[in-house]
């Protein structure tokens, strides 16, 4: 059941229900999927599948990807990605498959794979959410500082310096994201589209991956059930 | 945007929707779905505000009852509004009339515009604004 597809997230708009409620929409256009090689358990000790999306110029490739490609009567492939699969799983793809959005027809929810936008060196009140210190009350020119980072302590119970992890300013955004069990709305197959509701990470047009979703609460679960048994 | 995205919000456009705008009297058909029952409310009012674009559009509808006004928003393009029946055209000469809000009595009232709508007289109720 498990598997990963790429897409390319087109940006967000809304789409009414059927009830005719309004619902905010990411819309990722899932197309060019294409299984580049089979991992089997005598060749490589695991059984995976490996697949190929999105275009590249072959001058901006390797000549050795570019034969990898090849093999699988492909295009060059600008990503790769693989998932694990087992042996009866394994059995269902080919090479050189073209894998389209239908997989997830009977998906009611997906994980949405991103790397999120970079937002540079950040403050600690953006990146970690501090309540910074007060606006008034005698604090000067320190509005927005972390406050007091502790000392005297170490991983260990005691020592000099801070604990590793400690939440400062520095670097936010830009880094691999996920976002969990997302409802799907809509899928459009002669477009190769797929509506999930709310915001995926990443910027317009980034490359995003896509995968049934791993874990389900409750209610969420009963429901993928009944969409899998339709 | 994207021209797949504009595809999507284009299919989701209504056509049938009369053209009005800020200064227009006009019956809002509001589908209501009560469990399995479904039955349609009519909110008439004046066209304050229009704001947004496309499948965002968004109307102000505003009307005084019992001296207290009241406001809604709708969608303009939500499959849950059933029909606008324009009542009432006029004149005025801001997109926003905000300043209705701040105004009682007599000087609530918009004048009627004569032009552009032919048969005036034809629908029947005239609303008080």
């Amino acid at each position: 059941m498990s598997f990963i597809l790429m897409g390319k997230k087109l940006g967000m708009t809304r789409v009414y229900s059927d009830k005719g409620v309004s619902l905010p929409v990411t819309v990722i256009q899932v197309d060019g999927n294409v299984v580049t090689q089979l991992r089997t358990k005598d060749k490589d000790g695991y059984t995976a599948v490996q697949i190929g999306y999105g275009a590249i110029e072959a001058r901006n490739s390797t000549i050795p990807l570019i034969g990898h490609d090849f093999k699988a009567g492909s295009d060059p492939k600008r990503h790769h990605r693989e998932f694990r699969v087992d042996d009866k799983a394994l059995a269902e793809y080919t090479l050189g498959q073209a894998l389209d959005v239908s997989k997830f027809d009977k998906v009611a929810y997906v994980d949405v794979i991103g790397v999120s936008k970079g937002k540079g060196f950040a403050g600690v009140m953006k990146r970690h959410h501090f309540k910074g210190l007060f606006a008034s009350h005698g604090t000067e020119r320190k509005h927005r500082s972390p406050g007091s980072i502790g000392g005297l302590c170490s991983n260990r119970g005691f020592g000099g310096g801070l604990k590793k992890g400690k939440r400062m300013a520095g670097h936010m955004g830009d880094e691999r994201c996920t976002t969990r069990s997302i409802d799907v709305v809509r899928i459009d197959k002669e477009r190769n589209l797929i509506l999930v509701k709310g915001p995926v990470p990443g910027a317009t047009n980034a490359m995003v991956q896509i995968r049934p979703a791993v874990r389900l609460y409750k209610t969420k679960g009963k429901k993928q059930a009944e969409v899998a048994k339709s | 945007m994207n021209p797949i995205l504009a595809e999507i919000n284009k299919a989701a456009l209504k056509s049938d929707i009369p053209a009005f705008g800020p200064g227009d009297i006009i019956n809002v058909h509001f589908r209501i779905v009560e469990g399995d029952k479904e039955r349609t409310q009519v909110f008439q009012g004046i066209v304050i505000s229009r704001k947004g674009a496309g499948i965002n559009e968004m109307a102000t509808i505003r009307k005084v009852v019992d001296e207290v006004g009241v406001e809604r928003c709708f969608p303009v393009n939500s499959p849950l509004v059933a029909k606008y029946d324009l009542v009432r055209r006029c004149d005025n000469r801001r997109a926003k009339l905000y300043y209705l809000r701040d105004r009682e009595g007599k000087s609530r009232r918009l004048r009627d515009r004569r032009r552009g709508m032919k048969n005036t007289s034809v629908i029947p109720t005239a609303a008080k604004a």
